[in-house]
């Protein structure tokens, strides 16, 4: 018997749901010890595939084979028994345990006995053989998103993964936490482990994986080594045609102000301050980007201004309209929408179909149903009507939405909030998991809500869509303004300075006496 | 590529897997009900043979006796309505994710209220419309309010409604025997004196004298009371916004909120609605059933009414199908001796019912499997 020199091989595999054919006929190997990075649109199947080599589906037809041996796999445990765990974009942690309890939880040859020191030694060995930096004693509620990710890899290390699979890992990170994790997966392949990520950014594609492999419609479009391959061919071959890009961005024609904040105050979710008197306005007919480090007072910010989040001091204005106490239904009616972070647990109920998630900012109003009453039709007439103009790839108006792939669930959501027609519209991370001809329409449907003189106040981490379409750039650093640029005048290094605390000469001397 | 398929075909062998199912599919869905009773009364079979009965001539007769005569569907019916309204009430709870739990004492509250009217708030000559009326109304306000409690709980201040409600129960019970024994009470014994015939529920023996086949069909008006409501029900969730809201909410509140849906508020309307419904439940056991108000007047159909709206789904018109179901297993078994058995029964039943809804959620396979 030979011993097959791929870690993993995938035959002929076939998944179908109810109205998608998610995966026909995909051939897909991975050699041991090498990074794999699979590609593709928005629903081309990648999840689904790897769902089906983690155990937790299984394929209509087709074999796999891990290190050259047939498997059947019947549920992660499996998997996880024959090498193979899966980090999912939602991490499956329990909040109120620890770090090593977590990474035991389900482990079965541990008994019923745990004893505390040796599991807390026993991930602090994992965490520094692979330079994954955590507290084992820490609960999990008290990690931001890049640390719990570790706490999930070191849980499959533990259980004896060779192969790992990371699904679309470095969505939810901050640059710098992505540099880390690449970090990290280099020492692992180096120890002869096959990683297997998922990602929509082609430059950190590029710079990471040994090969690559494009999905396109749930078929593979060509298996490639990442060495001498570009950015464009890679989106061509996702896309199947010609990718640009470039994004059409018109003089910015400012309006009235449509929204205002007076030195809004606000508390997190532990009751501690987060935002501290920050005071911003945003202009009919622009865009102003917030840059920062994740977990600098963003969410808050946004749910301040959609009046989920009380305020402590200050007042928002909207369209002349003055609050104090805001609340969501008030900022709704005065016209602001609002695309989250944070699109299962905030932005959609999961079992509910699409059309319920389309209407679901506008269900109150009279053309969805007189007074109490909630006509079916017309609602089934809007939500066709938005999958069809926003190009949201789902079975049927009825399927729900947790059967959506990650992009065409963010589809449903900026549908719902771009239709509402907004005076002011705030947008957290709306490119985040989109593929890049999703990102490309998304932002230039932000540019189209500008030009139909909506304001726009654009949260995100990628300085690069920042840059790219916001007018006006402010630098939100522990829940602070640390600066206020033109976008012409913005220089990069500067603002990347503020977001990490450091101050501009004139800027410190400002804020010197508040402490 | 093709070097590799000698090592891909190994030797494999044939396995049984249980696997969990990732969907359940619409057949089982709509099955799962039957399967589970069919399940349950073949275990009860087998407890019937041990203790030397032949199950075949029991479940017989218990069929019969339920079904098998115009008697029996009245008898059934009047199981089944107030089974039907509670089942109803938990039901709107349950759907937003309110595990409202105390139904049974949301039920003796309401029957506690429509007594006060019938017996001591209320001139005795009360038209009979007018007393049903209000004794409808304060059933249902009784109940509300008493489900009030754990949803002001819950909604101001997060309290687990799953506790309070059912706190709530025994202290609703000890609130009516105090009132049966004591002040209430008729001669002493735990019971109230007979409520006067303006305060009966009409019945369709009331009628024989015009149709005299309807003699002795002691079912009451209150069962279209519990179909009319079933009906509403079945409209409000599909038709209307507030059914909208609550099935937002029970699905992911932080969207519903995100939404600009007032949650505390909608928390205590559900609760208000759920708990009324059961109250109203304890109304119609008390006008149209028993006349009076006594002690345990309720073999737990608040708690039987979780069991029926959970096998049904929540869905509205499957709970007045599965009431019926239970309606008769409770007619039934009230006429086997020893009562013991039928208790037994009943238990059977309502263990396999909870137990087995978790077991159709796995399946058995049959296949080939890799030798590892
Ligand atoms: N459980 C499910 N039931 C029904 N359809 C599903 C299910 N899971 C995925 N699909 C469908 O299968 C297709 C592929 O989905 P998949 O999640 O694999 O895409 P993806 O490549 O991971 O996309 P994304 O980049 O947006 O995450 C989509 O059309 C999706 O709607
Ligand atoms: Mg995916």
């Amino acid at each position: 018997m030979t011993t097959s020199p791929y870690a993993v091989e995938m035959r002929g595999i076939t998944k179908r749901f109810p109205g998608v054919l998610a995966n026909d006929r995909v051939d897909f190997q991975v050699r041991k010890g090498e990074i794999h990075a699979l590609l593709g649109e928005n629903g081309a199947g990648k999840s689904t595939l790897m769902n089906i080599l983690s155990g937790l589906y299984r394929p209509d037809e087709g074999e796999i084979a891990i290190h050259g041996q047939v498997v059947e796999f019947h549920s992660p445990r499996d998997a996880i028994r024959h090498g193979v765990g899966m980090v999912h974009q939602h991490f499956m942690l329990t909040p109120s345990q620890s770090v090593a309890e977590n990474v035991f939880l389900g482990a079965r040859e541990i008994g019923f006995v745990l004893n505390p020191q040796r599991m807390a030694a026993e991930v602090r060995r994992i965490a520094e053989q692979y330079r994954l930096p955590v507290d084992p004693n820490a609960k999990i509620w008290q990690l931001s998103v890049g640390e719990q990710q570790r706490v999930e890899i070191i849980k499959i290390l533990y259980r004896g993964a060779e192969i790992l699979i990371l699904d679309e890992p470095t969505a939810v990170l901050t640059p710098q936490e992505a540099e880390n994790l690449f970090v990290t997966l280099r020492s692992m392949a180096a120890d002869n482990k096959t990683i297997i990520f998922i990602s929509h950014k082609l430059e950190e594609v590029l710079s990471i994986a040994d090969r690559i492999t494009v999905l396109r419609s749930g078929r593979v479009a060509a298996t490639l080594p990442a060495q001498g391959v570009t950015k464009t061919e890679l989106a061509n071959l996702m896309v199947g045609r010609q990718v640009l890009f470039q994004l059409e961005k018109p003089p910015v024609q400012r309006g009235e102000v449509r929204l205002r904040l007076d030195k809004v105050c606000a508390l997190d979710d532990k009751q501690l301050p987060a935002l501290c008197e920050v005071s911003l306005t945003v202009h009919s007919g622009e865009i102003v980007g917030v840059a920062g480090v994740a977990g600098n007072g963003q969410r808050e910010l946004a749910e301040a201004i959609c009046g989920l989040r009380p305020l402590t001091a200050g007042a928002i204005e909207v369209a002349g309209e003055r609050m104090t106490r805001p609340t969501a239904r008030r900022m709704i009616d005065a016209g602001v929408a609002y695309v989250p972070e944070d699109r299962n647990a905030t932005g959609s109920a999961p079992n509910l179909s699409v059309a319920e998630n389309l209407i679901l900012k506008s269900y109150r109003r009279a053309e969805m149903g007189a007074g109490p009453f909630l006509d079916l039709s017309a609602m089934e007439r809007i939500a066709a009507s938005l999958v069809k103009s926003f190009n949201i790839l789902t079975p049927s108006i009825k399927t729900p939405v947790r059967k959506l792939s990650g992009g065409n669930l963010q589809k449903v959501l900026l549908a719902r909030e771009i239709s509402s027609q907004p005076k002011v519209l705030i947008a957290a991370s709306p490119t985040r998991g989109l593929d890049i001809g999703a990102t490309e329409s998304v932002r230039s449907l932000l540019l189209q809500e500008r030009s139909q003189g909506a304001a726009i106040l654009l949260i995100s981490e990628d300085l690069d869509e920042i840059f790219a379409i916001s007018d006006r750039i402010v630098v939100l650093y522990e829940g602070r303004i640390m600066g206020e640029f033109e976008t012409a005048d913005a220089d990069l290094t500067e603002v990347g300075l503020l977001m990490a605390g450091g101050r501009t000469p004139s800027e410190s001397f400002a804020t010197q006496d508040k402490g | 590529m093709t070097s590799q398929t000698t090592t891909l075909t190994q030797q494999r062998r044939i396995g049984l897997r249980i696997e969990r199912r990732l969907e359940q599919p619409l057949w089982l869905r709509v099955l799962t009900p039957f399967i589970l009773i069919a399940a349950a009364l073949l275990i009860g079979a087998l407890l019937l043979s041990l203790v030397g009965a032949n199950p075949w001539v029991v479940y017989n007769k218990m069929a019969s006796i339920a079904f098998g005569s115009a008697h029996g569907w009245s008898d059934t019916t009047i199981k089944a309505t107030p089974l039907i309204l509670a089942g109803l009430g938990v039901s709107i709870a349950f759907r937003m994710r309110l595990w409202n739990i105390g139904a049974e004492g949301q039920l003796f509250i309401g029957a506690w209220v429509a007594t006060g009217f019938a017996l001591f708030w209320l001139p005795r000559d009360t038209p009979q419309a007018i007393m049903l009326l209000v004794m409808a109304i304060g059933g249902f306000v009784g109940g509300a309010l008493w489900a009030f409690v754990p949803g002001v709980l819950k909604a101001k201040l997060n309290i687990n409604e799953i506790i309070t409600s059912l706190m709530l129960t025994y202290v609703a019970i000890l609130w009516n025997n105090y009132w049966i024994y004591g002040p209430w009470s008729d001669r002493g014994f735990g019971l109230t004196p007979q409520f006067p015939r303006n305060a009966w529920l009409p019945r369709f023996t009331d009628y024989s004298g015009d149709f005299p086949f309807l003699r002795g069909i002691t079912a009451h008006a209150g069962i279209f009371l519990a179909l009319a409501v079933a009906i509403l029900l079945w409209f409000v969730w599909k038709r209307t916004k507030w059914g909208y809201e609550v099935k937002v909410i029970g699905d992911n509140p932080r969207a519903g909120q995100y939404a600009g849906m007032y949650l505390a508020r909608k928390i205590m309307a559900v609760m208000l609605l759920s708990g009324g419904l059961a109250g109203l439940a304890g109304m119609a056991e008390v006008s149209g059933v028993v006349h009076r108000l006594q002690e345990r007047f309720s073999p737990g159909y608040g708690f039987t009414a979780i069991i029926v709206a959970w096998l049904a789904k929540l869905n509205p018109l499957a709970i007045v199908l599965v009431a019926y179901l239970f309606g008769g297993l409770l007619v039934g078994s009230d006429a086997i001796q020893p009562a013991g058995i039928a208790k037994m029964l009943q238990g059977v039943v309502l263990f396999v019912v909870v137990g087995g809804e978790l077991l159709l959620q796995y399946r058995i396979k049959v296949g080939r499997s890799a030798s590892s």
